[in-house]
């Protein structure tokens, strides 16, 4: 694991990216194949499944070093990582590992099938055998989770600087399933296999928040405005016959949105279209959590789907009839979609609607009130624009109604992970209902490091007690915390759930005397 | 028989009627070391090491009633027989013994068993009640060797020259500084900011041999630090001085950076768990060598470390002080 691991060291010990790429590119001229293969899968996402549970890691650990369990989770709070903490408390060991980074990860595969016995003695044998960088490295490949120190979009950089190619390309060739067994790493990388996979999503297209006037943006003809919804964000392939939904997390989720396929499994040519999943009930765009309550389950009855039926609204469409026209102006784009997908029998599938006949002036109204029908608020798109590769400055903005934002008064506080481990980074807040506090949100971004060290301190110094990790502490600090939704939810304590909460700013000119009540909350549900 | 007593102004001596290491203003103060965590400003009278005398000088004042002794050489106080014996945590730093009618009480302010070639070596003390620091009382805490630590700091700063960089440690002023000063002497030249000079002069007047170094004024061009070695105090970081370093790399020695959360926090180039405390194995040896029936933990990790020890078989008590908690704060505020 030497290589692998003084690629971790290196990408791990500096914060320019120049440097990691350069990490990198050192990495792809002495791995092997197989273990560049499987450096890719580890840093883009595509891990395999667990095969030893976290429980019995800790179980494992703590035979091993006699420690009580209490004084695990205390270092485990300090730590803020189950692998490192895990490295950090076994003996140190001089000897680096021989074997490669694919023979790891094989045998860690085969403990797929291993009774748990087996899979003891191979990772406490492990554990063992491996200095303490690298103890952490095998428990991060154990676990699956690899998120060390630099961005998939890093990586992908890398690979295309080494094979001299655009960043685009290689998140294209890299996207969907492939077999680490069967493909060649640069082949790969260059895009041999792309035309073998039917199911090959492209990459989204993103738009950036607008920051510059309405004005600037000349003609109001020259755009095309649409609502900004708030679903699942998925692009639907159909390619001979065969038929995918993936989500823009990368995932497939075909299964989970039967009325999808229904509705155009027998559509006559081969498409691949851009869209948002909603819950759309006569014709009107229900609230995200309707939605959420279908996300994740193992199974759909039958009720839930007459009850929250989904709904694709179309935005775009980048392959038609097995041709590749991203990059033909969105107006063309636009008419396909307005000839061939606007069936109106079909409860199922709706184009997103166009706002026409307006001028920038009225604009900003239909935004403000885009939250009435759920609406995020407004996506401005020129008609020129190709469908881009990712973020892409210029062609398609997005302009959000503002946040909500309510006053809330800080209850818990729990240390942070990763970079951030040994302050208190993660928040619960509350507001007041009658006499008493309620918690409403839980945050963890939105301050900067001077401040999550000046709360830091005042936890350290008004903590009420301890559950574990969780601090409680005087509830004395008030913020200001802005959310993009709201909706009534019967797992939480106060009857709403907040959606993308986030701190806005520190309010030290408020005290808890001045935070709102859940009522005036509850008022902002539409 | 109470011999201590914690108060709001420090740990008591009831029999001998002197303070250690208080924190607001007393009559008698005796000092473990040089920190200004431990030896604040306002006392009427110190006691300490001899070779904490000159650090008492620079950073409490010139005109300060300070007496020096010995390690062990036991003095009688107002009935108490009281002794210094070697803390390790720093040149000068000391445990302090106390006995009275047959009880023997230590308060070892702070202290690490580890060589570090620079301070004495850390002497265990049988007592019947020790007072303990816990700063890094968790069992994530384990250092590796001086030898080994010494060995990746240099390997570090070899590195740094072969892609054309400037290596800057940072470490506190007083102990810190000068252990990495003879970690990495002989392969390049070291330069170290005038605070942590004036405590190297300190240490060099006081008979201890400091490899060669060069002090460095920022107020002037520093171009020709290039490719070689700076030493500067904690206080510098995030400020425009060190970016005037040309081609700098900074790495923060510090036990906090044992967790690769702490480096990345800090977002230095690197981070060497250097550090001046004891680790955890060494904070359980320390203490099971005193025979102590009764241990008061301070500073740190006190709740853990107490709940530890009681469950082991050794009464031990939390003790709320104004000691630092944090390794890279434990000197004077340092600036231009």
């Amino acid at each position: 694991m030497k290589a692998f691991s003084q690629l971790i060291n290196s990408l791990d010990s500096t914060n320019k990216n120049l440097q990691k790429i350069a990490a990198i590119e050192l990495f792809i001229n002495t791995a092997s194949n197989e273990d560049k293969l499987w450096f890719l899968s580890l840093f883009t996402g595509k891990r395999p499944k667990r095969s030893v549970t976290t429980k019995l890691l800790k179980q494992w650990v703590l035979e091993e070093t006699r420690l009580p369990e209490w004084l695990f989770a205390e270092s485990y709070a300090a730590v803020g990582d189950l692998g490192e903490t895990i490295a950090l408390l076994l003996p140190d060991n001089e000897h680096p590992s021989e074997k490669s980074l694919s023979e790891w990860m094989n045998e860690i595969l085969a403990l797929k099938d291993k009774s748990e016995e087996e899979k003891r003695t191979y990772v406490v044998n492990s554990w063992k055998a491996l200095n303490t960088t690298e103890r952490f490295i095998f428990n991060k490949l154990l676990g699956g989770s690899f998120r060390l120190g630099v961005s998939a979009k890093t990586v992908i950089n890398a690979f295309a600087k080494h094979f001299d190619l655009e960043a685009a390309t290689v998140t294209h060739s890299i996207m969907g399933d492939w077999d680490r067994k069967e493909v060649d790493f640069e082949g790969l990388i260059k895009g041999n296999y792309t035309e073998i996979n039917k199911s090959k999503p492209y990459p989204f297209c993103l738009a950036y928040a607008l920051d510059k006037d309405l004005i600037d943006l000349g003609s109001i003809d020259d755009w095309q405005i649409e609502y900004k919804w708030d679903g699942i964000r998925a692009q639907v392939i159909k390619r001979e016959g065969e038929f995918f939904i993936w989500s823009r997390g990368e995932e497939l989720i075909t299964a989970q949105f039967p009325e999808i396929e229904k509705a155009l499994i027998d559509f006559p040519d081969d498409f691949v279209i851009d869209g948002e999943l909603l819950v759309v009930k006569n014709n009107e765009v229900y609230n995200f959590s309707e939605l959420q309550k279908r996300l994740n389950r193992k199974n759909l009855p039958k009720k839930m789907l007459e009850e929250l039926p989904v709904s694709l609204y179309i935005y775009d469409v980048l392959e038609w009839k097995s041709e590749d026209i991203r990059t033909k102006p969105l107006s063309y784009r636009r008419s396909i979609l307005e000839d061939q997908f606007n069936i109106d029998t079909n409860q199922s599938l709706h184009l997103s609607p166009v706002i026409k006949e307006i001028d920038w002036i009225k604009l900003p109204e239909i935004r403000s009130n885009a939250r009435l029908i759920n609406s995020e608020g407004l996506m401005l798109k020129n008609v020129t624009s190709p469908y881009h590769t990712g973020r892409k400055r210029g062609d398609w903005w997005k302009w959000k109604t503002d946040p909500l934002t309510i006053d809330a008064v800080l209850i818990y506080a729990q240390k942070g992970s990763g970079r951030r481990s040994g302050y208190y980074t993660d928040y619960t807040f509350a507001v007041k209902s009658g006499d008493a506090l309620v918690s409403i949100a839980k945050a963890y971004s939105g301050l900067t490091d001077k401040e999550i060290q000046e709360v830091s301190k005042f936890v350290n110094k008004n903590a009420i007690e301890k559950f574990g990790p969780v601090r409680t502490v005087k509830p004395e600090l008030v913020f200001e915390i802005a959310f993009e939704g709201i909706g009534y939810s019967s797992r939480h304590k106060s009857g709403v759930a907040l959606r993308f909460p986030r701190i806005l700013r520190w309010r030290k000119d408020k005290t808890v005397a001045d935070i709102d009540t859940i009522d005036e909350v509850k008022k902002l549900i539409t | 028989m109470q011999i201590l007593n914690f108060t709001d102004k420090g740990i008591y001596c009831i029999p001998g009627k002197f303070y250690i290491d208080p924190w607001k203003p007393v009559d008698y103060a005796l000092i473990t070391h040089g920190h200004a965590d431990h030896a604040r400003w306002g006392m009427k009278k110190y006691l300490c090491h001899h070779l904490t005398v000159p650090i008492l000088h620079i950073r409490i004042g010139a005109d300060i009633q300070v007496q020096g002794i010995g390690y062990n050489e036991p003095i009688n106080i107002n009935g108490v027989k009281v002794s210094f014996h070697p803390a390790g945590h720093i040149i000068g730093s000391a445990q302090i013994r106390m006995e009275y009618k047959g009880k023997v009480v230590v308060v070892s302010g702070d202290y690490k068993l580890q060589n570090d070639g620079l301070s004495t070596v850390f002497e265990p003390v049988k007592c019947h009640e020790f007072v303990t620091e816990s700063t890094f009382g968790l069992p994530i805490y384990k250092w590796a060797s001086t030898e080994k630590l010494n060995e990746s700091m240099q390997n570090w700063v070899l590195h740094n020259q072969e892609i054309g960089k400037t290596s800057v440690f940072v470490g506190y002023s007083l102990g810190k500084a000068q252990r990495i000063l003879n970690a990495v002497s002989s392969i390049a030249p070291i330069y170290t900011h005038y605070s942590i000079t004036k405590l190297n002069q300190a240490y060099e007047n006081a008979g201890i041999q400091l490899p060669h170094y060069e002090s460095l004024d920022f107020r002037e061009s520093v171009q020709h630090v290039n490719k070689g070695i700076v030493i500067v105090p904690p206080s510098l970081v995030d400020t425009n001085v060190l970016k005037k370093i040309p081609n700098m790399v900074y790495a923060i020695c510090s036990g906090w950076m044992q967790v690769r959360g702490a480096r990345r926090w800090r977002s230095a180039d690197a981070g060497f768990a250097v550090s001046d405390h004891a680790d955890w194995d060494d904070l359980l040896k320390a203490v099971k060598e005193t025979n102590a029936e009764k241990v008061y933990v301070t500073h740190g990790q006190t709740a853990v470390f107490a709940k530890y020890l009681n469950e082991n078989g050794i009464e031990g008590v939390e003790l709320h002080t104004a000691f630092g908690n944090d390794e890279e704060d434990e000197s004077t505020p340092e600036s231009l």
